[in-house]
């Protein structure tokens, strides 16, 4: 047993140490939040700031009950938050499939290049409103919005990826008799886990991006949708509301994907 | 001594926008069935070069490496290649690294995993099947490397500075645990070295190649009185020291 008024170890100082230093870092996160609202409700409530143009928490929360209890707020979450996650996986598969192809043919790879670039650092908003025009107005215009604006980023940083593999490691499999194939499959594609994770994360929040993006030009419902109507009939509560859940949605897929990334990193090291 | 294999007159440069440069010229020796064979030369010089053609990797642009079967047919010996770094995927367990060659073969044939087991017994790395490479000592990792190696049968193992990678204390004690265990095998080798110390105790015979292009300078039979087959026993053979000054004049005299 250790007796209590024993001098702490160096390693437990160190741990207590850490400890306390994240637990400083939560409180002042929660404290720049909650001061930031108290402020705005103050400054809403003394007439600092116009209500009707910022809002106020209270507003918003009044908003919020009024979404919940006529059953829209779940729908238009839900619709945005499925056309988000069903545009990030779209991306993800066929950027995988197309950086594969690429790193399978450097002939194709090398012709393709400068399309690769131009199609990536061209704005993705400018072409929303062709794929109106070709898909309608509805669901699949949003996600292929949603594609068009992680897509040729996410190739890009996949084919990087696989490029950077450790060419000694791609001989090492041609000399144990193996094939282009096979150096793909053992050594390139588990190589570039780590890329491709990293990759990932960028592009859940883009996707988002471009879902808002189509939302706000092509849909009846999702959170897109409800900030535009917000805006032109000026209920600004509405449209703030929604950014504020916009900002929840944001963080919760980007905690889904770090969660995903524990998963496989601690799958691969078992 | 069968011959395994024969090279005439070996030549392979390397191409680039600048120009051609020859890596190898005119290389022939033979290599016996069973042979343990250290190619010495400058830093540089084209011995992995020398090692990708044996190995297959690259074809010769002069001269012909050819086949010695008893049945006279023309199948090129089954060869293992063992590179400068260990190479384990730190993505898969020792036992998923080991076997990597027979996955590639789709040939996990009993007799094959059988082989396997028995090698990780015989060097001591069964307890350690299910751990991560990084887990394993520098020693160890090069066990575990030549286990891959081995896995596939290899009539013919090509070792192109293999312990390189690894401090000069660990390095002694690697390469004389590996090299007996590869001699255990019976197997023909090839090993490519810069330490003169390393070829002479390790090798039937060492070659020596010249600087850029590499031209065989002299083919050294070795013949140490020897009590045991300890490669660090090796070095107090008392033809040692000749053996070490003939290669040493061999690698530094200007072209014959």
């Amino acid at each position: 047993m250790k007796n209590r008024k024993d001098p702490l170890t160096n390693q437990e100082k160190f741990m207590q140490n850490h400890k306390r230093h994240h637990v400083q870092i939560a409180l002042l996160r929660l404290f720049l939040l909650v001061s930031f609202l108290v402020l705005w409700e103050i400054s809403a409530d003394r007439g600092l700031i116009d209500s009707f143009f910022f809002s106020s928490p209270s507003r918003v929360a009044g908003q919020l009950i009024r979404l919940s209890l006529d059953h829209s707020l779940f729908l238009h979450v839900g619709i945005t938050l499925f056309e988000t996650i069903l545009s990030f996986f779209l991306v993800f598969l066929i950027s995988l499939a197309a950086a594969t192809v690429l790193w399978y043919s450097a002939r194709l790879s090398e012709v393709l290049e400068p399309y690769l670039v131009i199609l990536n650092s061209l704005p993705k908003s400018a072409l929303a409103p062709l794929f109106i025009v070709w898909l309608g107005t509805g669901t699949k215009t949003i996600i292929v919005a949603g594609i068009s604006v992680a897509l040729f980023g996410s190739i890009i940083s996949f084919y990087t990826g696989f490029q950077q593999c450790d060419p000694e490691k791609v001989t090492l499999i041609y000399t144990l008799g193996g094939h282009r194939r096979d150096a793909f499959e053992k050594v390139v594609l588990p190589s570039s886990v780590p890329i491709l994770i990293n990759t990932t994360k960028v592009n859940i929040g883009l996707a988002l991006v471009g879902v808002i993006i189509g939302e706000f030009l092509a849909a009846r419902q999702g959170l897109g949708y409800l900030i535009i109507y917000g805006s032109q009939v000026f209920q600004l509560d509405l449209v703030i509301t929604s950014i504020l859940i916009l900002c929840l949605i944001a963080m919760g897929l980007y905690q889904g994907i770090q969660t995903l990334e524990h998963r496989i990193r601690k799958r691969m090291k078992s | 001594m069968r011959n395994l294999l024969e090279l005439k007159d070996i030549g392979f440069s390397y191409h680039n926008l600048h120009g051609e440069t020859r890596a190898i010229e005119n290389i022939s020796f033979g290599i016996g069935v069973g042979e343990f064979i250290a190619v010495v030369g400058p830093s540089g010089c084209g011995k992995s070069t020398l090692l990708s053609i044996l190995a297959g990797l690259l074809t010769p642009e002069q001269g012909t490496v050819t086949v010695h079967n008893p049945d006279g047919s023309l199948r090129y010996p089954r060869v293992g290649y063992m590179l400068q770094h260990d190479h384990l995927f730190e993505w898969r367990s020792v036992y998923k690294n080991v076997i990597l060659g027979l996955e590639i073969h789709h040939h996990m044939t009993e007799e094959r995993l059988e082989y396997v087991e028995q090698l990780l017994r015989d060097y001591g790395l069964e307890k350690f099947r299910n751990k991560r490479p990084s887990e394993l000592s520098g020693g160890m990792k090069q066990r575990a490397a030549l286990i891959r190696t081995l896995a596939l049968d290899p009539e013919l193992l090509l070792l192109d500075e293999p312990f390189s990678a690894l401090d000069y204390q660990t390095r002694l004690m690697v390469s004389a645990d590996i090299c007996r265990l590869i001699r255990a095998t019976g197997k023909t080798v090839i090993i490519i070295t810069h330490d003169l110390s390393e070829a002479i105790s390790l090798a039937d015979r060492v070659i020596v190649l010249s600087g850029r292009p590499a031209r065989l300078k002299r083919d050294l039979p070795i013949h140490l009185t020897l009590l045991s087959d300890d490669p660090l026993a090796a070095r107090n053979a008392p033809e040692f020291n000749q053996y070490f000054n003939t290669l040493w004049e061999a690698l530094t005299s200007e072209e014959p």
